[in-house]
């Protein structure tokens, strides 16, 4: 209720000043209209999305997973993958999967970039995108025990052509295996195969890219296929997807730094791991259309 | 002895709601207000002095009053509502001046309340989903009100460093709103069309005007010192805020907004840059720390909205709410110091 400071006449003429009354701890109103939360995500926008791509995930990528039942049911961990496409369809593919097989939600963090676009940013938003800065993974991760999916390699594995497809790029500073030693969460890498043949990029326009400050402009095979608009549409290449065993730390969280070399070979360890398990997962990979 | 207290901008609105505030604390013996013009509340026993902006006479008001606590609610946050001139003298060397005269040789100061704006965070496209009150801004300060705090807030952490028997206390306020205060966003929220940036629904935070003065209340009587980002919990995009306030959304382009927005001052509704950002990007902040010091919050952010739509549909109804007081000094010459007047032995004028 609103306080005014309260000046009340006892006796007329007089002035007395009442004592203030405590605040009761009783919970605060909170007219709340839409169902956004604090992060951006709305539930109503989420659960359209998962209706919406229900079916791409199902019959157009026909994703499958092996070794789910290494994603813990509770507890926070940070997932990292591989990462590839022009517009990346392993992002989508890996957070709708562990939300509607696991029923947990992953919140995906991805470059900032998105946050200055106008709608795809509120979009990726709503949808349960938060932008990857330490500190969302951190408050994610250790303060609400959530599941968060970065891809270290960044823009790096998106924006590179065809005829380099699964190779794995640096894993940035190895920053993603800090903020899990921080947090005092494992790392679950997971494997995607099928992401790349999805929107292969055949080249890149790159004065364009730096001339309106974008990573950058790819021309994809979709768009040669299917024109610019349909450039958009991924194909409908086999989804396969493996869960590694979570690594975990014995390193106390909370700590202000983490010593550089640990934290980079942690790194390495892990794009080695993740890079045999592709070459792997290839091998035996008969199609690149019914895997 | 009670604590004497020394108020800058007593007319601007927080300066009088908080010298309000303060009136009614017992504890309290001598409340001194500064400020350029006449106050704007009827206020009983507060002192007033008339100060040019920059503040050059506060080193003697401070040693003749010998203050030992000093609420600096002057600083200017509101970009719209002075010339940059007038902001850079007000917010910079105001503090400057001020700062001087509380760490002066055998000053009496013993505690010193900046009330700040998160502002100081920036808002870019960069930015953490929260601030915290230790963490550097992201983006570049773009904007003089944004440059005369940053300025401002480092003045004030070197004063806290060299002054360590002084208890200083930042306090970083989120967007108010309110029944009574008037800023370019409550302004905005009264058009017919709420203006927002076409794809893009930042989050915003918001705190209660009653909120904002308490929290000030709180950090003088308990003597916190540091930093406290002052913010309703919540975050709600602008979208639903316009909601709230029963406002459809009138979009501006994404590109060459300012020039978009430029024709909105015809209506008093300017946006500076720093809030075409806000609208672009939003801003969080992290209220953990001052609700961890013991400080509740009567309003959540979406509460605030509410309610400020609460007010602003009875003020369409009867007009503006509060009686408007007009400062004669005669007439309060008259009733403070006059022998005419009697007496009770609490002071109170009968």
């Amino acid at each position: 209720m609103p306080s005014e400071p309260t000046i009340e006449a006892t006796r007329p003429g007089t002035l007395v000043h009442l004592p203030r009354p405590t605040p009761e701890p009783a919970a605060l109103e909170d007219p709340r209209l839409s169902d956004v939360d604090e992060w951006g995500r709305s539930e109503h926008m989420r659960e359209l999305a998962r209706r919406l791509y229900e079916p791409l995930y199902r019959y157009w990528f026909r994703a499958e997973w092996e070794g789910l039942e290494k994603i813990p049911t509770t507890g926070g961990a940070l997932l990292v993958a591989n990462h590839a496409g022009a517009i990346p369809s392993d992002a989508p593919v890996i957070m709708h999967g562990i939300e509607s097989e696991l029923h947990r939600p992953v919140y995906g963090l991805a470059d900032h970039m998105f946050k200055a676009v106008p709608v795809v940013g509120t979009m990726w938003s709503r949808a349960g995108g938060v932008a990857a800065h330490p500190e969302n993974a951190y408050r994610l991760l250790r303060e609400q025990q959530q599941l968060a999916l970065v891809f270290p390699e960044g823009t790096k594995g998106t924006g590179k052509v065809y005829t380099e497809r699964y190779k794995l790029r640096r894993f940035g500073r190895g920053g993603f295996v800090e903020i899990a030693m921080r947090a005092g969460v494992p790392i679950i890498p997971i494997a995607v195969v099928g992401s790349e043949e999805a929107m292969p990029i055949v080249a890149k326009v790159s004065s364009l890219a730096k001339l309106i400050g974008v990573p950058y402009v790819p021309i994809t095979a979709n768009m040669l296929v299917l024109g610019p608009v349909g450039g958009l549409v991924p194909f409908p290449a086999k989804m396969r997807l493996q869960v590694l065993d979570p690594i975990t730390f014995d390193v106390p969280a909370d700590q202000d730094r983490y010593s550089k070399s640990r934290v980079m070979e942690e790194a390495e360890a892990i794009r080695v791991r993740l890079q045999d398990t592709l070459y792997e997962m290839l091998r035996r990979r008969r199609s690149v259309w019914f895997g | 002895m009670g604590r004497r207290v020394l108020i800058t901008g007593l007319s601007s609105f927080w300066g009088g709601r908080v010298a309000e505030a303060l009136e009614a604390d017992p504890d309290v013996d001598v409340i001194v207000g500064l400020d350029t013009k006449e106050r704007s509340v009827p206020l009983e026993r507060t002192e007033f002095v008339r100060a040019d902006q920059s503040y050059s006479i506060l080193s003697r008001i401070v040693k003749a009053t010998q203050v030992d606590t000093i609420l600096h609610t002057f600083l200017v946050t509101d970009s719209t509502s002075v010339s940059a001139r007038h902001l850079h003298e007000q917010n910079v060397i105001g503090t400057m001046n001020l700062l001087a005269a509380a760490g002066a040789a055998g000053s009496s100061v013993r505690q010193v309340v900046v009330k700040s704006s998160t502002l100081v965070y920036g808002s870019s496209w960069q930015d953490p989903t929260w601030f915290r009150e230790e963490m550097p801004r992201v983006g570049a300060v773009r904007s003089r009100v944004e440059r005369s705090l940053v300025e401002v807030e480092s003045y004030v952490r070197d004063f806290a460093e060299d002054n360590p028997h002084v208890t200083v206390t930042l306090l970083r306020f989120a967007n108010v709103v309110g029944t009574d205060i008037a800023t370019p966003i409550t302004r905005a929220l009264q058009l017919p069309l709420a203006p927002c940036i076409l794809g893009f629904d930042p989050l915003f935070q918001f705190v209660e005007e009653d909120d904002v003065v308490r929290s000030i209340e709180f950090v003088t009587q308990a003597g916190l010192p540091g930093i406290y980002n002052v913010a309703g919990d919540g975050r709600l995009p602008w979208s639903e805020v316009a909601a709230i306030c029963g406002k459809r959304l009138a979009p501006m382009p994404p590109v060459a907004t300012e020039w978009a927005a430029a024709p909105l001052a015809r209506l008093n509704v300017e946006l500076p840059q720093e809030l075409l950002d806000l609208l672009r990007y939003g801003r969080g902040v992290d209220n953990r720390r001052l609700k961890a010091a013991g400080f509740v919050y009567r309003y959540t952010s979406a509460g605030a909205v509410s309610n400020f739509a609460r007010a602003v549909r009875l003020q369409k109804a009867v007009g503006t709410r509060r009686p408007t007081y007009t400062y004669e000094q005669d007439v309060e010459q008259f009733f403070r110091h006059s022998p005419a007047i009697v007496r009770e032995p609490s002071g109170n004028v009968t």
